[in-house]
């Protein structure tokens, strides 16, 4: 299955097979209004299985969202049809408003105004915590 | 300025120096009897506390400075709906110091994120409750006179228990501890505790439903309360409430230096009978308590007294 290549736009390529929706909903490309192209289980030489999201505009990304989702997806900026820049996402130290706290003893759950932190506690784990109740990100 | 919302935010030589000075303070009181003359300090309490606060105010009075109060959310503006950032801002404008006890987790930093002046955490829900554990770190030292080479048990609500979670923590930075934790099954130490404090740092220790079992062998012994405010389910809490219970013939076969702490209030998991047992520390570590907030205090505000 082929895809048109992108002029101008972002390539999110090497997503670990699965993830890639969840990486579509996160980082909002349901709300835009260019095309957007989300190929899941491609075959991959390195992965055996991908998934690719490919971006038909030169928007900017949240790397945060990417490295919190899935650490090792690549990041690939087209310009004028030609590959300018590439990137590994490795995982973030910190997360603002990515996710949500769900823990309802928190001070998040009454003020509404609260952006929502979440801390690298265990980079194996891939543990997030809340920088203010401590509550472990659900995944 | 530096705020304290987790007793981590202490390294154990600004614990040591705080030691020493609340030391210094039950050597000579009088010293310090107009350290924090012209200074304010605003307890702003929006959760039930009897102790708590009024540590913070005798401190402060017996630092030679003043207290503004508020001692229930209704009575505040949070009752119209003011978020904490905001009564922080404004808090920061009369006071030169606040002390802060909300019933939600996380709402101490908050405030110290938006304060101009230096936030106390005096418990934030089921969370932190950092001047607790300064009290119990000095208790341990004044009557241990050591925090390393020591079996230290807790028992009771090991699992909302915040005051065990913040002692755990603390002494998990000195060497040669051993902890024995004593629960029922539905109230045990949360395993991120175990894994990350106690696992991590290499620390023996020993999960048991028995209290008897392990008492020869402790040196302190923290007893805590089953508290009905961190349940959601009353059965829940009815069932478990008086699980361990410590009293005379329980502490038979324990040794005769054991310190026995609580953070108090007690509700029947330490019979009165025990209060005149010379190794019952409680009343004392409330004393203690004291002490080591006129210290935090002073030490927070800058003010060093020669």
């Amino acid at each position: 299955m082929n895809v048109d290549s992108i002029q101008n736009g972002v390539v999110i390529d090497h997503i670990t097979a699965g993830c890639g929706m969840r990486l579509y909903s996160l980082l909002g490309l349901g709300a835009l209004d260019v095309s957007v192209a989300l190929m899941k289980n491609a075959s991959s030489k390195k992965m055996g299985r991908k998934d690719i999201i490919k971006i038909d505009a030169d928007i900017a990304i949240d790397f945060d969202v990417i490295g919190y989702v899935d650490p090792g997806a690549t990041v690939n900026i087209i310009k004028n049809g030609k590959l300018v820049e590439k990137r590994v996402i490795l995982m973030p130290e910190k997360l603002t408003n990515v996710i949500r706290c769900k823990n309802p003893r928190c001070i998040t759950s009454t003020e509404q105004e609260l952006p929502h932190i979440f801390r690298l506690t265990d980079k194996e784990r891939k543990e997030y915590r809340c920088i203010y109740c401590e509550a472990k990100a659900g995944r | 300025m530096r705020n304290l919302i987790d007793i981590v935010d202490l390294s154990t030589g600004e614990i040591e120096e705080l030691i020493a000075v609340a030391c210094d303070i039950i050597a000579h009181p009088d010293k310090y009897s107009e350290a924090c003359h012209g200074k304010k300090l605003a307890t702003l309490f929006f959760e039930p506390s009897t102790r708590t606060r009024l540590s913070f105010e005798a401190a402060m009075y017996e630092l030679g400075g003043n207290v503004l109060s508020v001692s229930s959310s209704s009575s505040s503006s949070a009752a119209k709906g003011e978020s904490v950032a905001d009564t922080a801002k404004t808090v920061s404008c009369y006071a030169d110091i606040i002390a802060m006890r909300h019933p939600k987790e996380g709402a101490a930093l908050v405030a110290a994120n938006n304060a101009s002046i230096p936030v106390i955490n005096a418990g934030d829900g089921g969370h932190c409750h950092p001047t607790q554990t300064l009290a119990d770190l000095l208790t341990i030292h004044r009557e241990k006179g050591r925090f390393d080479n020591l079996t230290v048990g807790f028992c009771g609500d090991l699992k909302f228990g915040r005051t065990v979670h913040s002692l755990i923590n603390a002494l998990s930075r000195y060497e040669n501890i051993r902890f024995v934790l004593i629960s029922p099954e539905e109230l045990k130490v949360p395993s991120y505790i175990k894994r990350d404090v106690l696992k991590k740092q290499g620390f023996s220790y020993v999960q048991t439903t028995d209290f008897e079992k392990y008492m020869p062998e402790l040196d302190v012994l923290y007893m805590t309360r089953v508290q009905r405010e961190r349940f959601f389910n009353e059965e829940d809490y009815l069932r478990l409430k008086d699980s361990f219970i410590l009293t005379p013939a329980r502490l038979k076969r324990a040794k005769q230096d054991l310190s026995i702490l609580h953070p108090l209030p007690r509700v029947n998991e330490i019979s009165v009978a025990i209060d005149k047992d010379p190794r019952a520390c409680y009343f004392k570590q409330v004393k203690n308590g004291k002490y080591m907030r006129m210290a935090l205090i002073l030490k927070l505000l800058g003010i060093e007294v020669k």
